[in-house]
């Protein structure tokens, strides 16, 4: 049967990863062609740190990067004390990740995804 | 550190104070070279970058440094500006094949630009004191690198300034941008022709004092 794996993390166990290793899981899957959902997404620093990454697997004729969709960070209650108040998390949001090649992005708003995933 | 040390270093940081380094960051394509050329020229120093219809022409970052700029109140600032490759979280040299551009060269060319992106990220999180972010104004506000790279900025509390580019096309709308990032000074421009970016150096200058 053709078709694309989707691999679904959970809150749970993202929460028990160490950055630097859920990167590493992201990517690895991703370069095998697999479409990654997670539950709660990255923080900042690790979405920084994933683009860091990402070009440095990128080859010619191989790996040509990650497509990755996500929503904009809530903004209601904007000013500086309310985020500290809110504390990091509020800024992981679902998130879908998979390789350029496959997944394409239809559209997006601040509360609404659509996206095309196509088998290699 | 001993306290005289401390101490000295107190009093260089007051008297000598570091310069501010402001990047220029934003999706490729979206105007960064031709702002950074244009700050470098108005405010007299010698740099230039290469303006380029074709994405990634900026491949390795570009710094003009020490430039003064000067407000309508007097006000002033003097700062590094260093003008980042565009972010993006993929390349495909056949992209760059698309542009008449032979095959070597084309890979080339997506090899640098993957590292200096990968350069530009890791200067953001080290090495930058203030962002302008660029966008094109005819462009969707959501893309995602915007909606990542905000959110980067934000979580290291750099100071931002927004300049909504391409105001003289017909299809821009900085509004749509306002409407994306209200918690952003958005700047309306157009750094081909000029058009307000007085504006943007005010909003420079009180952002990044
Ligand atoms: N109409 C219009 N075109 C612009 C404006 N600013 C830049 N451009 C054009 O947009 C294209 C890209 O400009 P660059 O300054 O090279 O863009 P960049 O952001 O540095 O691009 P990369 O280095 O590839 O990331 C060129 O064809 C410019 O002439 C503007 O304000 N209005
Ligand atoms: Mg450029």
């Amino acid at each position: 049967m053709q078709g694309v794996q989707i691999d679904l993390i959970s809150a749970e166990r993202l929460s028990k990863m160490p950055s630097m290793e859920k990167i590493r899981l992201i990517l690895d899957k991703v370069r095998d062609g697999t479409i990654v959902i997670l539950e709660s997404g990255l923080s900042p620093d690790e979405q920084s740190s994933l683009i860091e990454m990402t070009m440095q697997e990128i080859l010619p004729d191989g790996f040509s990067g990650i497509e990755i969709e996500t929503y904009p960070s809530k903004q209601k209650s904007g000013g500086m004390l309310s985020r500290l108040v809110r504390g990091e998390n509020d800024f992981r949001r679902l998130t879908v990740i998979g390789p350029a090649n496959q997944l394409r992005m239809i559209r997006r708003d601040r509360d609404f995804i659509s996206a095309w995933i196509s088998s290699r | 550190m001993g306290l005289s040390q401390t101490f000295s270093k107190i009093l260089t940081n007051l008297f000598h104070k570091k310069t501010s380094r402001i990047g220029i960051y934003g999706p490729p394509n979206a105007g960064k070279t031709t702002l950074a050329n244009r700050i470098a020229k108005e405010w007299s120093t010698g740099v230039e970058g290469t303006v380029s219809e074709i994405p990634h022409e900026t491949r390795r970052a570009l710094r003009a440094e020490n430039i003064t700029i000067t407000g309508g109140n007097g006000r002033s600032i003097t700062i590094d500006i260093v003008d980042t490759p565009g972010v993006t979280t993929k390349i495909d040299y056949n992209e760059f094949i698309e542009y008449g551009i032979a095959r070597d060269e084309a890979i080339d060319r997506a090899r640098e630009a993957t590292e200096g992106v990968a350069e530009a990220m890791h200067w953001l999180r080290e090495d930058i004191d203030g962002v302008i972010y660029m966008m094109d104004a005819t462009a969707d506000p959501f893309a995602q690198v915007n909606i990542m790279m905000v959110g980067i900025i934000e979580s290291r509390h750099l100071p931002v300034v927004i300049a909504a580019n391409k105001t003289d096309l017909p299809d821009a709308s900085p509004q749509r941008i306002k409407t994306a990032f209200p918690q952003h000074p958005v700047v309306p421009i157009s750094s081909l022709t000029g058009t307000k970016v007085e504006d943007l150096y005010e909003e420079m200058i009180r952002a990044f004092r």
